[in-house]
């Protein structure tokens, strides 16, 4: 591998015309061949937040993921990318553990957070995942009010009791998703009375309110329009300096743009992670350089 | 011909003319079926149509009119003398014809005059129907040798077959609101009949219900007393114990099913479940009132309280047991529908399954649940069966569970059992009530219906 010419294209902007031209400068670099499934580039950090070793998942005979390993760092945002059925979205829900729910799904390995295994026996569930956050794909606020919505975590986990501390919650939630200003007159109307957009920045919300460490994201913006999207996208960037974000997402335009390290999956391996420009502008591995160029996928 | 035969030659010829239109469709283009604008079966349904459906028409509205026509032409035929005598008796003697005509025994000896009108009627009806055939085979041939000639690949068939069957369609849906507000006017009329004999607040609120009135003139004691407000009590209590028993016993289970089972547990418990609903009432009705009421009633003995053996207790705990499975379906189903989305949004928020059920699931599915519910109260107050058998006939007024109670349904059934003559207030009671019942489920099912339609709009 040649690393001093790929850090040279590590300035080029990623549009579609000048890809094409990266690939076509790219392609005189050897690339790892698309027979090799082992992961490369840089799959550990310096004091991460989680560490995944050897992950493997089944769904009945099914081996959605195959022995992964994976860090995520502290203050980051790591996006997923990747063809539909990869195992991206599976890999986010072993983070904290929503695979649980899933009668047929197996996983193996040990996911340590923090130095600490989650899988294991004196761990659990409910600690776990107000710690690690989840925001789905189709924004799916209760069918409560507004202010229900942000209340529904810090409740059940005995955050506040008082009435102003509540009151202070729903406001620094809506506030840290952007949300305050549209909505600060209404709190009392249904959650479900919002535009798409919205809805998903209170589904944000309402993590934001259980204080996790870790958000994850399961394409947050695959159901909402571009401006939407960006509303999220710059509130992704706000949060990442208090929290670490996983974000499964198929446009490779938004993970260009928001996350700092970019893994790429393929049917169930982990292909390649590393820095997103180098993972955009010089991808080690020919299946990225596919995913990447739009030749596969 | 026979009526009948008739119109299996009918069906027959016009299912002919499917064919001979589909094939002469097929043949018009040489075979190459999709330069025709419809499918050549449409022509086939085209040429059948038009061929069968004025024939089968004149032969509906014949078969309606044909009796009361020929009859009315024996009438004007019959001797001054019997015309004279005035209508009732006409309509005895019209009824003597009709039963010689068809080789029946009439009530007297037939004079001449009768046989003769017989004869007359039998004669005309023979050439009623001979004209009959020679019409609706006219019509066959005619509308079907028209409608094949017509066939040419322009002709929008599937249009025209589609349309027919769009009339037929709403025809069927006529019938069944038709017969409802049938229904609903024959139980309406019947109870005006009553209403102008006992006045409406009498009925409605009246504290007494007794309703055994004089046969004759002079008969002595039973003037009947017709105060509803015991019947409703008591249907009320009963419906009320029901579902004390079938809401949280069903819901519950349906909470079990739906969240908490395997789907192996799923898979056998539910239609387990399911076969309470298909024990027919009146096994629940004879459980209720050997099994059940007797039991209760040695319980109560050896407490020392003293519960009537038809009490109220029986019935209402044995129609719950009977309501379970609806409630529980109806509550799985909304459940069910509350989207996977709901329970991962709380799971994700490290919700337990207790909490995503109290806190996100059943509110969600609240709606719907009461719904189901109102729909299980009203096939509580309309159940008959094992309350005849197991509630009794007195007619308390008491809020007493222990006690015996009777219910609207008991008392319609044992107004109108036995021979009745219908112009007693005794036996248009059972109309009042009927039309009172009919009334407060029907309420109750609009109520749950539009419950269950808001509930349902809110994730679409």
């Amino acid at each position: 591998m040649n690393v001093e010419q790929e850090t040279g294209q590590k300035e080029m902007e990623l549009n579609p015309a000048q890809t094409k031209e990266a690939m076509d400068l790219q392609s005189k670099t050897p690339k790892v061949d698309r027979e090799n499934r082992e992961t490369v580039g840089d799959v550990r950090v310096d004091d991460p937040r989680m560490r995944c070793t050897d992950i493997n998942v089944h769904y009945g005979d099914k081996h959605a993921i195959k022995g992964l390993n994976l860090d995520v760092g502290k203050k980051e945002i790591l996006s997923m990318i990747g063809p539909s059925g990869c195992g991206k979205s599976t890999f986010l829900r072993c983070l904290n553990r929503m695979n649980d729910t899933i009668d047929s799904c197996r996983v193996t390995g040990t996911i340590e957070m923090d130095g600490v295994d989650i899988n294991g026996k004196s761990i659990d569930v409910v600690p776990l995942r107000a710690s690690v956050g989840m925001v789905f794909q189709k924004p799916n606020p209760f069918p409560k009010s507004i202010r229900e919505n942000i209340l529904f975590g810090p409740r059940i986990h005995g955050l506040a009791t008082d009435k102003d501390d509540l009151e202070e919650i729903v406001v620094n939630s809506l506030k840290k998703a952007g949300l305050w200003d549209e909505v600060k007159d209404r709190l009392d109307q249904p959650g479900t009375g919002l535009s798409g957009g919205q809805q998903q920045r209170l589904c944000i919300a309402r993590t934001i309110a259980v204080e996790p460490e870790i958000i994850l994201m399961d394409e947050p913006c695959s159901a909402l329009d571009p401006i939407s999207t960006a509303a999220i996208e710059e509130l992704m960037l706000e949060l990442s300096e208090s929290y670490s974000i996983c974000i499964v997402t198929h446009s490779m335009q938004q993970a260009a743009r928001v996350s700092n390290r970019t893994a790429y999956f393929h049917l169930g391996d982990l292909i390649e992670v590393g820095t997103t420009d180098q993972v955009f502008n010089a991808p080690l591995h020919q299946l990225t350089e596919d995913y990447i160029t739009g030749r596969f996928g | 011909m026979q009526i009948d035969i008739l119109f299996i030659t009918l069906m027959l010829l016009s299912s002919a003319a499917f064919f001979i239109g589909r094939q002469r469709a097929s043949k018009i283009v040489q075979g190459q079926i999709q330069s025709l604008h419809s499918l050549p079966s449409f022509y086939g349904f085209f040429a059948a149509i038009w061929s069968g459906l004025p024939a089968i028409l004149l032969l509906a509205a014949w078969v309606v009119f044909e009796p009361a026509i020929i009859t009315n032409i024996v009438i004007a035929n019959l001797p001054e003398h019997i015309t004279s005598l005035g209508q009732s008796h006409v309509n005895l003697v019209v009824n003597d014809i009709h039963n010689l005509t068809l080789g029946n025994l009439t009530a007297t000896e037939p004079s001449a005059e009768i046989i003769a009108a017989a004869d007359q009627y039998k004669s005309l009806q023979a050439t009623s129907h001979m004209l009959l055939t020679i019409f609706s085979l006219l019509l066959v041939f005619g509308f079907g040798l028209v409608s094949v000639r017509k066939i040419h690949p322009q002709l929008r068939a599937r249009n025209v077959v589609e349309q027919v069957i769009k009339v037929f369609l709403f025809l069927c849906a006529c019938i069944a609101i038709l017969s409802t507000l049938g229904i609903v006017m024959s139980v309406l009329f019947e109870s005006i009949r009553f209403f102008k004999m006992i006045p409406i607040d009498d009925f409605l609120f009246g504290l007494t219900w007794s309703p055994q009135t004089a046969m004759r003139e002079d008969q002595v004691g039973s003037s009947g007393a017709f105060g509803a407000i015991p019947l409703f009590t008591g249907t009320l209590l009963i419906s009320f114990i029901a579902m004390m028993v079938a809401v949280p016993v069903g819901l519950m289970s349906a909470i079990y099913l739906s969240e908490y089972a395997s789907t192996k547990v799923r898979g056998i418990a539910k239609p387990l479940l399911e076969v309470l609903a298909g024990i027919p009432t009146v096994v629940y009705g004879f459980f209720a009132a050997l099994t059940v009421a007797p039991l209760l009633r040695g319980a109560g003995i050896s407490l020392g309280l003293d519960i009537a053996s038809e009490s109220a207790l029986a019935a209402g705990l044995v129609m719950g047991i009977m309501i379970i499975p609806l409630v529980s379906s109806l509550s799985d189903d909304v459940i069910n529908a509350v989207p996977q989305a709901m329970r991962d949004g709380a799971y994700g928020l490290g919700a337990t399954k207790s909490e995503t059920i109290r806190k996100v699931i059943f509110p969600a599915a609240l709606p719907g649940i009461v719904g189901g519910i109102l729909l299980a109260v009203s096939r509580a107050l309309g159940e008959t069966m094992i309350v005849v058998m197991a509630a009794g006939l007195a007619a308390n007024l008491t809020a007493n569970p222990l006690d015996a109670v009777t219910t609207v349904t008991v008392q319609i059934v044992t107004l109108l059992t036995g021979d009745q003559e219908f112009d007693s207030a005794k036996t248009l009671a059972a109309f009042a009530l009927g039309l009172v019942l009919f009334v407060i489920t029907l309420l109750l099912n609009v109520i749950a219906l539009r419950v269950v339609r808001k509930y349902r709009e809110q994730y679409e």
